[in-house]
């Protein structure tokens, strides 16, 4: 990459953290902020304890236990290994004098809710952390990625990562997004779009005036997805949208430095005329909202569509993944998308469990009552979320609908602790991925965004919010 | 690490594309706390069933496929979570080479990290060797010569120069960084008057 000529928001975040480079030809970056959880952490700090290596820089790494812990009874985690594991993580993040924000504390949440919360994630840092969905926090023009366990204990004990650079991508969205389609719609288009491969090698630039037009916690739940299209991370420039989300909260530049910081900001955004090794351009009136109807998260289609055919597929692998999803997914062709009935609903994860998240869903089930045949849960993505919420009365209004209403956590997004789905159970989930035994074994996942997991909790099947009054 | 230089045997078919890491590890093995004894765990859902007993027609159940050290997938291998759980469980089980058409970045760095060779080939290249692979045709693989030999086929493959020589010598790339001590401070130095919030203790 040359140091001339215009640059784009990757290139230069890059630059200002290269090291230097190793001899054997790689980049070393320099890692401004380490977020660190109790499920990809203990071997890295094990294998420190081997080689006897301090913490680099223990003040800019920041800890707490999201996937393994329970969303009720936080006082005793039942699962031998669970507890375990967070026992480790408190025990480990005191040795090194690490930031833990412990299951009691209300600043507790997933990870990648917390950090911008927190005011910890800002523009134009390098934030990784052991989990894929780091690149949620490329919503404020940080390059933020997911790391491996070694690499983890790289980053602890140098503060640094072994890269080289990646390709540009800019995947421009322009227009109003049409009536009841959101961020969680967009992304998933975008995903059906490029493929789960899509972006491998590529940091994508969200760029265009639908995305622009986003709250924080709108890019968020796109960049958050990045990583289910291949990309290594997801980017948006920080704006005033931006600098106005994080001013003031506990980890943000202080009155000292707040206007040097916003001055280097605001130097962030990609040059006019910057390069880019691919580039996408959508007009977001294309776009309906969206549902998942296979076991990868680009087998989109449109609520108001069918269950695709597989007799359709183009290649002969193609006709057999979608086979192999169907049957999994106990699902015929040609199925119409809102004819499909629902056993469970989960709103919250990382992509989709912050305060606005839970404000929508509010709104669309206000008194009124979840289908007889329904289970819905609500995770917020954190206990501040989950305060502010019960301020707000959302927690009544969910509670009344018949909602239950949980502690934060990763929870049955993944399904590490118990929140899980039993063989052949149908969700609407807010979550990110529907992959096979993804939220517990033979579980079956349609992933759509809140507004639409909303309405379908009160109809019991899968519904369009356009529909729905 | 583990140091890797050529590898011969018998490669097993896993004819699926987009095999994720949910796959390959389910989440409740990532409880654990060590990076051994995850083997038995490869590929759960697939190999046991709801009761735990082996599904006899699962590939890696079945001999000789079940001693393979070489997997030969469809594309995309490796996708989804960052869990490093899913080259160890490959590890532990004896894979010591996954053969695809592309690899999810993540996985692809992580397989490097615990010796394990990733090889990119060709869409063709992947149908001739998962041919190959079903007929039980012994496999070699020459990482300093970048060839994989099976049957009648020999395929060159790429791999950045980097990634081959950490392999072949099984180098330790924390220690290798750690000699750049004085380079990282130098920068952290010049940031701290530049960037001083970014140098704030948390």
């Amino acid at each position: 990459m040359s140091n001339q000529g215009p640059k784009t928001l990757f290139d230069k975040i890059w630059s200002e953290h290269l090291v230097g480079q190793r001899e054997d030809g790689t980049s070393l970056l320099y890692i401004d902020r380490h977020l660190v959880h109790e499920v990809t952490s203990p071997q890295a700090f094990e294998g420190l304890k081997i080689s006897n290596r301090p913490v680099h820089r223990p003040e800019a790494t920041i800890a707490v236990a999201d996937h393994n812990v329970p969303t009720i009874n936080r006082q005793n985690i039942e699962d031998p290994q669970s507890k375990i594991q967070v026992e480790t993580l408190a025990k480990n993040t005191k040795e090194h004098g690490i930031q833990y924000f412990d299951l009691m504390d209300q600043r507790q949440g997933i990870v990648h809710i917390i950090g911008p919360e927190q005011g910890i994630t800002q523009p134009g840092m390098t934030i990784v952390c052991g989990d894929s969905h780091t690149s949620t926090h490329g919503a404020f023009g940080a390059l933020a990625f997911g790391i491996g366990t070694s690499e983890v204990e790289h980053v602890l004990a140098t503060q640094t990562i072994v890269q080289n650079p990646a390709k540009n991508m800019r995947i421009s969205v322009h227009g109003d997004l049409p009536f009841g389609v959101n961020s969680k719609d967009l992304i998933l288009y975008i995903i059906g779009k490029i493929g789960t491969a899509g972006g491998t090698g590529h940091v994508i630039e969200y760029a265009g005036s639908s995305i622009m037009g986003l709250s924080m916690e709108g890019r968020m739940t796109i960049c958050n997805m990045s990583i289910e299209a291949g990309a290594r991370a997801g980017l948006i420039s920080p704006d005033q949208t931006t600098f106005n989300y994080i001013q003031g909260r506990p980890y943000a530049p202080g009155a000292d430095h707040w206007d040097q910081a916003l001055e280097y900001w605001s130097s962030l955004p990609s040059d006019n005329d910057a390069n880019y090794d691919h580039e996408i351009v959508i007009d977001s009136s294309e776009i309906d909202p969206m549902v998942t109807w296979g076991t990868s998260p680009e087998d989109v289609v449109s609520v108001k569509g069918l269950v695709p055919n597989p007799s359709s597929a183009q290649t002969e692998n193609k006709k057999k993944s979608i086979e192999r999803s169907l049957e999994y997914m106990g699902l015929k062709p040609g199925t119409k998308i809102t004819d499909i009935k629902l056993d469970k609903i989960f709103i919250g994860s990382c992509t989709n469990g912050r305060i606005e998240d839970l404000r929508k869903v509010a709104s669309i089930v206000k008194d009124k009552k979840i289908a007889s045949h329904v289970q819905a849960m609500i995770v917020p993505g954190s206990g501040l979320v989950k305060k502010q919420a019960e301020e707000e009365g959302i927690d009544i209004i969910l509670k009344d609908a018949g909602f239950e209403w949980r502690e934060a956590g990763c929870s049955m997004c993944l399904g590490m602790n118990p929140d899980q789905l039993k063989p052949g159970e149908r969700c609407a989930s807010t979550s990110n991925r529907n992959f096979e035994g993804r939220q517990g074994r033979g579980g079956r996942t349609h992933l759509m965004s809140p507004e639409l997991a909303a309405a379908s909790a009160i109809t019991g099947n899968i519904s369009d919010i356009r529909d729905f009054t | 690490m583990d140091k890797f230089n050529s590898l011969k045997g018998i490669a097993a078919p896993l004819p699926i594309v987009n095999i994720d890491t949910d796959m390959i590890i389910p989440k409740q093995f990532l409880k654990t706390i060590k990076r051994t004894g995850l083997g038995v765990s490869l590929f759960y859902e697939m190999r046991y069933d709801n009761d735990g007993n082996l599904i006899k027609d699962f590939v890696l159940n079945t001999s000789p496929f079940d001693q393979s050290k070489i997997l030969v997938a469809g594309d995309n291998f490796g996708c989804g979570s960052s869990r490093e759980h899913a080259p160890w469980s490959l590890k532990d089980f004896g894979i010591k080479c996954v053969i695809s058409t592309s690899f999810a970045d993540i996985f692809y760095n992580n397989c490097f990290q615990n010796g394990i060779l990733p090889i990119v080939v060709s869409p063709d290249q992947l149908d001739q060797l998962m041919i190959a692979a079903t007929n039980q045709i012994e496999f070699s693989i020459d990482l300093p010569e970048q060839t994989v030999k099976a049957g009648n086929h020999s395929i060159n493959f790429e791999i950045e120069e980097f990634r081959k020589d950490r392999l072949l010598q099984g180098l330790d790339d924390i220690g290798i960084t750690l000699g750049y001590q004085d380079k990282i401070s130098a920068y952290e130095e010049d940031k701290k008057n530049k960037k001083p919030w970014l140098f704030k203790d948390n």
